[in-house]
């Protein structure tokens, strides 16, 4: 072994990993082609820790057009349309640089949808962050959310909604997962592949430079003190030239001139050409002397490993170069011939001619090191599962509860947040942020698509298995609450060092539940992400594995939002309410507790509840709808007051519990398979008996009227509070953390 | 040779980013920082013999583009480089 | 009749732009890139909002010395209607065919929500089916939507007429907190001396349908008709 250990450590790679280089190459690799294995077998290109799970999911299914290995997943949504979207994270990058790290995270999901050929047409997204006391934590949630305004607002992509949370686990760790979909004819989508000897490899977009080398190993490690000095990894988005991409790109593919292109994201030139030529089976031959360079004197090994924003690269069909080069140049941007598809199998890299790198494409991607990592249950599971509400000493009113809940960041109003996204671009936005599941229009036709990404990684961190399928369940019954039937979805997996046997448990279990939730309630998963090494100083954040889930709405007039409509419409609850406090934001924000176990989820029920939303939605009986989730249902009946001027007044049945718990856990268990819907007093009896026949428990509870929020259980009133009172610590929690004085510190 | 344009918002224009800039700077306890203006600067490298032939065209160039005469003026600096 | 949409690189409200004339208002529009030289026999020009350049050094500096400005300049001095949008607004600010200037927002962020503006002035061709007074519910999307003029300007532009739309609340009245940018006099549109070209930071396209929220827009592409019906505002070819 003649490679030094510190040079290994600088890739990434292990002394094992070296020696199957050198068996693949049947020689020493050179360090070009060393810097090639180290981007292409990192965690975050290879999937190495998590591939062995992630093929347990279910990824197939009629409406399934492109699953996942491509660079978006895509579902039939009728009228010869798809829906292409998927879902990806850049969380390293943006606590090394807020701004810039979500800016390019923006950026590189909406090149994984166009590169597909679909036009994007909107973007989610789902942040976690530190406590807001943090000085630190507001800086750099202040600059993710600039970061995304301003990219996704200057591309003109509509950020229509997300979700974010925060958890002191996510202090030095903030997630920034991505999401973004996009439409296509179905005969438009067009693959990442490379085939056709003698066909040309053309470059496109903004010059290479030295930026973001290495940033794919920065995302497969941890962060220590060190990690200032990685600085340099971060790269600068530039939103103009993206858009002038996508516009010449989508002009381009109508033409049929391509046989394949892909967008170079993580590990650059480097990722796009060895995965197109895997996907087709075929080489690349390329000469990085002609890549536009921004800098002088880069070597081989800088500019295949450069992760410069904004570049694609393609494959034309032979002949037709000039009519490629033209669209190009109208849009000002200069295609320029790098390289050419060969039948080797092979990426060959040359330099003036000269070849510096040469390494078969499936030792790269397919034949990538492939880990079953140790598991083992993490000590704290047992011991964090065990909840003695009697031992949390005397309980607090709970209507001094529900003051203290509306104002936790986690549940607050967001608009703080989504004023700085332009969420109206593109005129298809039907509902607004804040008012439920994300619902766009599908221009041409008569149908929308609705689209929500969740987790609560409390419950993961509880009970992996559990907390996945609650997420799964979650997500699909926020879509359903708008109307719609889920049609797919997509994962972000964040999670700390896989290195680690009780991390690896935490994946592997979460990974299983997610499974297990989408095969019974039918949702195939196209695609995603993982983001493993998600730690500081040895502490993980929770496991949060984030569900984006897409809907279809047939008709787009039948679309539901969260909040009441009129006066004397009547309130009824669908699902039932249990004992069930573990992992509640009741339980973090009056104790300071992750505790308990998450609530039970019958997966049956589950789908009935779901069909009785879309199906009451198409009827046109249910005139709102919001899921119970974090708060329970006092908080549900909260949001669905709130910016309305409509009041409600409601009467539930208690839930047992412990001595003293009783109206706590009847408001604010966080139980599965609840909503909270209204309807005309006409229509009652139509959506119970709908209820009734899907065997959904179903039952009025109460009316929309006045101007107060009044909750009684059993008769008894526990909550009556005017509106404004209401509104305003949740309106204001998040906004007042970013007066002048708390600005900068 | 170089020429350095100094764009700055005319002192009459109300200058938000400037104040936030204010405002933070004091959080940071600079409270003898008065005022903070935000301008733009910008070094053109110019093909010119004489430093009055880079001046005329950085402030052309100034006038046409880089700044805008209804909330901004310039000032222009020539760094004369000669190199051996 | 027929509504140019000039695209630049950048441009991203031009697709709604288009929509709300052709698939709302059932006239037909047609792209024209900003590369091009001739209108193609428009009867109303419209800019539309977006991020032309990027806008880089200011919104709307670089877009101004686009080719089809000629053109749009000469339609304008003809007596042409020409919308400017939001961008589009700082392009003819910038291209000197409306007075004053743009500045960031005064809470230095973007905002994105639906605002009042009061219509002032009921005889410009985008204005001329509403009533002087009428308040409208359409949507802002800006960073930089502080409009400025000298005080000396701005006080010609009152006395013209010249301000078409200002941010109110629903009484018409001009207060701070119906100012979402710090723009001074609540200016939210206005329009040129001959009043044939206006420029609004308020999006008007994106108001066309209930569905998305308010359908007060849509009077602004309607009066577009109207003025070209009655043989108002048309260019002298």
């Amino acid at each position: 072994m003649t490679i030094a250990t510190d040079v290994l450590e600088r890739h990434g790679l292990t002394h094992e990993e070296y020696q199957r280089i050198v068996d693949a190459l049947m020689r020493e690799p050179t360090l070009t082609e060393l810097g090639i294995f180290s981007v292409m077998w990192s965690e975050h290109c290879s999937y190495k820790s998590s591939r062995v799970h992630l093929k347990t999911l279910p990824t197939t299914g009629p409406r399934v057009l492109q699953g996942p290995g491509e660079n978006a997943g895509a579902v039939d949504i009728g009228d010869g349309l798809a829906a292409v979207f998927k879902i990806e994270s850049h969380n390293h990058p943006s606590f090394i640089e807020p701004y810039q790290g979500a800016a390019t995270g923006v950026g590189g999901i909406i090149r994984d949808i166009f590169t597909m050929g679909a036009r994007p047409i909107a973007l989610l997204n789902s942040l976690r962050f530190g406590p807001l006391e943090d000085p630190l934590v507001r800086r750099t949630f202040a600059g993710v959310v600039a970061g995304i305004a301003g990219y996704g607002n200057s591309i003109g992509i509509p950020t229509v909604g997300g979700e974010v949370a925060f958890d002191d686990s996510y202090t030095g760790n903030p997630l920034v997962n991505v999401f973004c979909l996009g439409i296509a004819a179905h005969d438009d989508i067009i693959k990442g592949v490379a085939s056709g000897a003698g066909n040309p490899v053309y470059y496109v977009g903004a010059k290479t430079g030295r930026d973001g080398i290495h940033g794919a190993t920065m995302a497969s490690a941890e962060f220590d003190e060190r990690s200032a000095e990685k600085r340099p990894a971060v790269q600068v988005g530039d939103p103009f030239m993206e858009k002038l991409l996508l516009e010449a790109c989508l002009e381009v593919m109508k033409t049929d001139a391509l046989v394949g292109i892909q967008d170079m994201g993580a590990a650059g030139l480097t990722c796009s050409t060895c995965e197109m030529g895997s996907r087709g089976g075929a080489g690349v031959d390329i000469d990085v002397s002609l890549v536009p360079q921004r800098e002088t004197g880069m070597t081989p090994y800088e500019i295949m490993l450069s992760e410069s924003q904004e570049r694609m690269l393609m494959v034309v069909k032979r002949g037709r170069e000039a009519e490629v080069e033209e669209i190009f140049e109208k849009w000002d941007l200069h295609a320029v011939r790098v390289g050419e598809v060969t039948t080797d199998g092979r990426l060959r890299v040359r330099n003036h001619g000269e070849v510096v790198a040469e390494i078969p494409n499936r030792s790269l991607t397919d034949d990538a090191p492939l880990y079953r990592r140790p598991m083992s249950e993490p000590a704290y599971v047992s011991e964090a599962q065990q909840l003695s509400l009697a031992s949390l000493g005397k309980p607090v009113a709970p209507a001094a509860v529900f003051m203290r809940l509306l104002a936790s960041p986690t549940i607050a109003s967001k608009r703080w947040v989504y004023r700085q996204y332009d969420h109206m671009v593109r005129t298809n936005t039907l509902v607004m942020p804040g008012m439920g599941a994300a619902v766009v229009r599908v221009k041409g036709t008569r149908r929308a698509l609705a689209m929500s990404v969740d987790c609560n990684g409390r419950f993961v961190y509880l009970d992996p298995y559990g907390g996945a399928q609650l997420a799964v369940a979650e997500a699909s019954r926020n879509v359903a609450c708008a109307g719609a039937t889920p049609i797919g979805a997509t994962n972000c997996l964040n999670f700390g060092n896989p290195e680690k046997p009780e991390i690896m448990w935490q994946f592997a279990r979460a990974v299983e539940g997610m499974g297990a939730a989408c095969r019974a309630l039918d949702i195939p998963i196209t695609g995603g992400n993982v983001s493993l090494y998600n730690e500081t100083d040895g502490r993980a954040v929770l496991p949060t594995p984030v569900l984006g889930v897409v809907g279809l709405i047939d008709d787009a007039e039948a679309v539901v939002r969260r909040v009441f409509r009129a006066e004397g419409d009547v309130v009824v609850m669908l699902g039932e309410t249990r004992d069930e406090l573990g992992g509640s934001e009741y339980l973090e924000v009056m104790h300071g507790l992750i505790r308990g176990v998450p609530p039970a989820l019958d997966l049956k029920r589950e789908a009935a509840v779901q069909r009785l939303l879309a199906e009451g939605a198409a009827r046109g009986a249910i005139k709102s709808a919001q899921d119970c989730s974090e708060g329970g249902l006092a908080v549900a009946l909260a949001e669905c007051c709130i910016g309305t001027g409509l009041g409600v007044d409601v009467d539930v049945q208690s839930v047992a519990s412990a001595a003293g718990f009783g109206d706590l856990s009847t408001l604010f268990s966080e139980s599965a398979s609840r909503a909270v819907v209204s309807v005309a007093p006409a229509r009652e009896a139509e959506l119970l008996s709908l209820a009734a026949r899907l065997q959904v428990p179903a039952r009025r509870i109460g009316v929309v009227t006045g101007d107060r929020v009044r909750v009684a259980i059993d008769g008894r009133t526990v909550i009556d509070e005017p509106l404004a009172d209401v509104e305003r610590p949740w309106a204001m929690a998040i906004e007042r953390c970013f007066e002048p004085a708390n600005a900068l510190a | 040779m170089r020429a350095r344009v100094f764009v700055t918002l005319k002192p009459s224009v109300f200058d938000p980013q400037g104040k936030t800039v204010t405002d933070a700077l004091h959080t940071l306890g600079y409270s003898a920082v008065k005022d903070v203006r935000q301008g733009k600067y910008f070094e053109l490298d110019i093909d010119a013999r004489r430093p009055d032939e880079a001046r005329a065209l950085a402030a052309e160039a100034a006038d046409k583009l880089l700044s805008n005469p209804v909330i901004e003026s310039y000032r222009i600096e020539i760094v004369d480089e000669v190199i051996a | 009749m027929k509504f140019a949409v000039v695209v630049f690189p950048g441009s991203n409200s031009d697709h709604d732009a288009h929509y709300a004339a052709q698939q709302v208002l059932g006239q037909e529009a047609e792209y024209i890139w900003h590369k091009d030289i001739s209108l193609k026999g428009a009867d109303v020009v419209i800019l539309p909002g977006g991020f032309a350049h990027g806008d880089y050094l200011r919104t709307g500096a670089i877009a101004r010395f686009s080719p089809i400005m000629a053109a749009v300049k000469t339609f304008a001095d003809a007596g042409g209607p020409v919308l400017g949008i939001c961008n589009c607004f700082q392009v003819l600010l910038e291209a000197g065919l409306l007075p004053g200037a743009m500045l960031r927002n005064k809470s230095v962020k973007f905002v994105c929500e639906h605002v009042l503006v009061t219509v002032e002035q009921a005889d410009t061709p985008f204005t001329v089916a509403c009533r002087p007074g009428q308040v409208l519910r359409m949507p802002i999307a800006h960073g930089e939507g502080n409009y400025y003029a000298d005080a000396d300007v701005v006080a010609r532009l009152e006395r013209n007429r010249q301000v078409v739309f200002r941010y109110t609340n629903a009484n018409g009245v001009a207060t701070d907190d119906s100012n979402p940018n710090g723009s001074v006099a609540n200016i939210a549109g206005l329009c040129s001396e001959r009043r044939n070209v206006v420029g609004l930071m308020p999006h008007p396209e994106r108001a066309c349908e209930l569905a998305l929220g308010s359908a007060d827009g849509l009077i602004v592409f309607e009066s577009a008709l109207k003025a070209m019906t009655q043989g108002a505002f048309v260019a002298a070819r």
